[in-house]
């Protein structure tokens, strides 16, 4: 076992690292090879006055004009132990870890970012209980009484929650119950969750809908393997039958689907923050695309691959707990 | 065919005729099991299916019962419905089990629970598949004990390392934390053994347990449920399409067609005067060490009738080359009754031709050939 987490979270690490430099390629490479010129990248980076002297200052600054490869070690440099950027009189510094500094609102991002997460965060880990409880416990007892008036129901609000679109039931549950404004946690406990029960509600329907469904055909499936005619032959009650021997196996797929969904939320629940005007991180990559803000933009991708990775490591080892094939093997 | 001539108990000369004609279960208070008409239909899309329709037999303590037939017959379906673990609601079952003096088919389920693991265990053919992959081997076994007795858990691991001992598990303390995939598949086999087993049954169901290993380990695992009985004189169904595996350890035989007991009697009564042309062709079937392997003789010709529309009359017309033997058609027209056949009081079967058409084919055409 140790072994194994060993190799995974070493294969994270490389991951991240090969993730940061396609990132860096797509921002610095491809434009290049796309026909920009040095300085007219570097206009990108400074509003619409194309001031020579601020371009040629940004471009210095960027390192624009060094090779790629020392472009890449001053990025990953500058998020281990910060960067200075000598931009007018005064130099700038980005504190560590720098994940790049906006030359158009002249912030730095991390802390943008910062401050962020937490809205981020506290709407997907909310919405992410309230999904998993609803549809798994809806998906159980849909597969155990198939056929019944419950399975026939809920699986008919999960395909309608399931096929509805973010922005319309949004929207809906907006005009009905009005928009609230997030509370920080530490600021009161209480608020916050009251802040946050309508985003929650809106963005585990659909994915309840979804996992609803994934757990009845999970658990259909298990119920009719043979260890669990085993596990009934033993005399154990229904109940232990279902819980231990069918759930554990049918839940096991579901956990790569909820680490991919829960990663892909931590980089922005985009369209929910915006019918609900949450400030998170979704919000910021929206921010940064509609007024072209690279480095803003830049930030949030990387911070969003970082997510993904880490989840991907979580899933893989969560596996490994859960079945001996993968972590003996 | 002497080799089962050599394999036969003391015991079994001493109770000649060991599965006696149906009767009432109370009559005789030492069959251990009596199934009475046993009937289990289900109810598809596609229509009624018969999987079993009408089976009795009975079996004492210490013995072991073997039912044969081929592919779809119902062997499973039977043991299964003896278990009580036909869950589907689809699944329609008719007529009385008696273990050990207690009917399970009116009985409640919580009740039939209580008795499943405990009085009767069951073994089955896959046993990669019928283990739970997640769980280790000894926690598997442990659960099993655990469910019908209130023990802690230190107890009932040294219980499931002993299992594991009894049934030739080599280093029972190290192989306890294993999981099934880490096993041969002939040790997951006496796993599944051991699982059965540590609630000490009364009875032992096993399903086809060689058919998934192979032949060498086949013997072994047959050995050791032989052993085992002799051991806890539990009583034993040993389910299989295999004669050679019956031959060697049953003492009454009840062979299947169609969701039906077409033949029963002792192992000898039907090794050696077999009544019932679907048993002949199953012993034509039946692969010999002494013969060459490409003398064995096909299968029974013909495919497994259908379940939903069983054929008219005796179901096995379709297939059975006496089938114009009897008079009038009677074969296609009127089911055979099970009735007395042969020499022994227990020998029964279902067929239209009288005795003697049965013995002068038998010793004529079929015996010659074997
Ligand atoms: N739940 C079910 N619903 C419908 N039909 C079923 C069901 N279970 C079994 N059957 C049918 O009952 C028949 C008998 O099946 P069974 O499993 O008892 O055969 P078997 O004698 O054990 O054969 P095998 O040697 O292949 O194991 C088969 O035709 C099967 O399709
Ligand atoms: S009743 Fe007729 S068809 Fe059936 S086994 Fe006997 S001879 Fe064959
Ligand atoms: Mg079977």
């Amino acid at each position: 076992m140790a072994a194994y987490i060993i190799r995974r979270v070493f294969a994270a690490v490389l991951l991240l690292l090969v993730v940061s430099a396609v990132t860096f390629a797509i921002f610095f490479l491809v434009p290049r090879l796309g026909g920009q010129t040095l300085d007219s990248m570097a206009a990108q980076y400074v509003g619409k006055s194309p001031d020579p002297d601020v371009i040629a200052a940004v471009k210095k600054n960027l390192g624009l004009d060094q090779p790629l490869y020392l472009q890449y070690w001053h990025f990953i440099k500058g998020i281990v132990v910060g960067a200075e950027y000598q931009f007018g009189p005064d130099p700038v510094t980005c504190n560590a870890p720098c994940f790049g500094y906006s030359f158009k609102t002249h912030t730095e991002i991390w802390p943008q970012i910062v401050d962020r997460i937490p809205v981020t965060l506290s709407l997907a880990v909310g919405a992410a209980v309230i999904w998993v409880l609803s549809g798994v416990a809806t998906g159980v007892v849909s597969a155990l009484k198939r056929g019944s008036i419950f399975d026939r129901l809920s699986m008919g609000v999960a395909l309608a929650g399931v096929s509805l679109p973010m922005f319309f039931t949004g929207l809906v549950v907006l005009a009905i119950f009005g928009n609230g404004e997030y509370v920080p946690f530490t600021e009161n406990p209480l608020e916050w969750a009251g802040s946050l029960v309508l985003p929650w509600c809106t963005l585990a329907l659909l994915y309840s809908a979804l996992y609803a469904r994934l757990t009845r055909a999970g658990m259909l499936e298990t119920m009719g393997e043979d260890y669990i005619r085993t596990a009934r032959a033993k005399g154990l009650k229904e109940r232990k039958v279902v819980v231990k021997h069918g759930l554990r196996a049918a839940l096991t797929p579901l956990v790569t689907i909820f680490g991919m969904d829960f990663a892909l939320l931590l980089g922005g629940a985009v369209i929910t923050e915006r019918v609900f005007s949450f400030q998170g991180m979704g919000a910021m990559a929206i921010n940064g695309v509609t007024t072209a803000d690279l480095p803003k933009v830049m930030g949030v991708t990387l911070v969003a691959a970082f997510f993904i990775v880490l989840c991907n490591l979580l899933v893989d080892l969560v596996y490994a707990a859960i079945d001996p094939r993968v972590r003996l093997s | 065919m002497s080799e089962v001539d050599k394999k036969k108990s003391p015991a079994r000369d001493a109770s000649p005729g060991s599965v006696p004609a149906p009767r009432d279960a109370s009559d005789d208070a030492k069959e251990f099991l009596s199934v009475r008409n046993l009937s289990v239909h289900f109810d598809t899309d596609d229509g009624l299916v018969k999987s079993v329709d009408g089976v009795s037999f009975d079996l004492k303590a210490g013995q072991t019962l073997g039912i044969v037939g081929e592919s779809g017959s119902g062997k499973s379906v039977t043991s299964l419905g003896i278990m009580g673990l036909h869950t589907s609601e689809r699944a329609r079952i008719g007529g009385e089990i008696w273990l050990d003096g207690e009917e399970l088919i009116g009985a409640g389920p919580e009740r039939v629970r209580k008795l499943r693991g405990q009085k009767m265990a069951m073994i089955f053919q896959d046993p990669l598949s019928a283990l739970h992959p997640y769980y280790s081997i000894g926690s598997q076994i442990v659960e099993a004990h655990r469910v019908h007795h209130k023990v802690d858990k230190k107890t009932a691991k040294k219980r499931a390392i002993e299992m594991l001992d009894r049934v030739g598990i080599p280093e029972p303390q190290r192989r306890y934390e294993d999981y099934p995939h880490q096993f041969s598949g002939g040790m997951r086999q006496r796993a599944m053994i051991a699982m059965a087993l540590v609630n000490n049954p009364r009875l032992l169901i096993a399903d086809e347990p060689t058919t998934a290993l192979d032949v060498t380990v086949q013997a072994q695992i047959l050995d050791l449920i032989r052993d085992l009985q002799k051991e806890f004189g539990s009583a034993v169904v040993m389910i299989t399409h295999d004669l050679g595996v019956v031959a060697e350890i049953a003492d009454s035989l009840l062979v299947m067609y169609a969701g039906r007991c077409v033949e029963r009697g002792t192992a000898e009564e039907v090794f050696y005067q077999p009544q019932h042309p679907y048993t002949w062709g199953l012993l034509g079937s039946m692969p010999r060490i002494d013969r060459e392997q490409t003398e064995r003789l096909v299968p029974v010709k013909g495919s497994p009738p259908s379940l939903i529309n069983v054929p008219s009359g005796c179901a096995f017309h379709p297939r059975c080359p006496y089938a114009d033997v009897p008079a009038d058609n009677i074969t296609r027209t009127e089911r055979p009754e099970l009735k007395p056949a042969g020499d022994g009081e227990g020998h029964y079967s279902a067929c239209h031709m009288t005795r003697e058409q049965r013995d002068r084919i038998w010793t004529e055409e079929i015996a010659p050939k074997l």
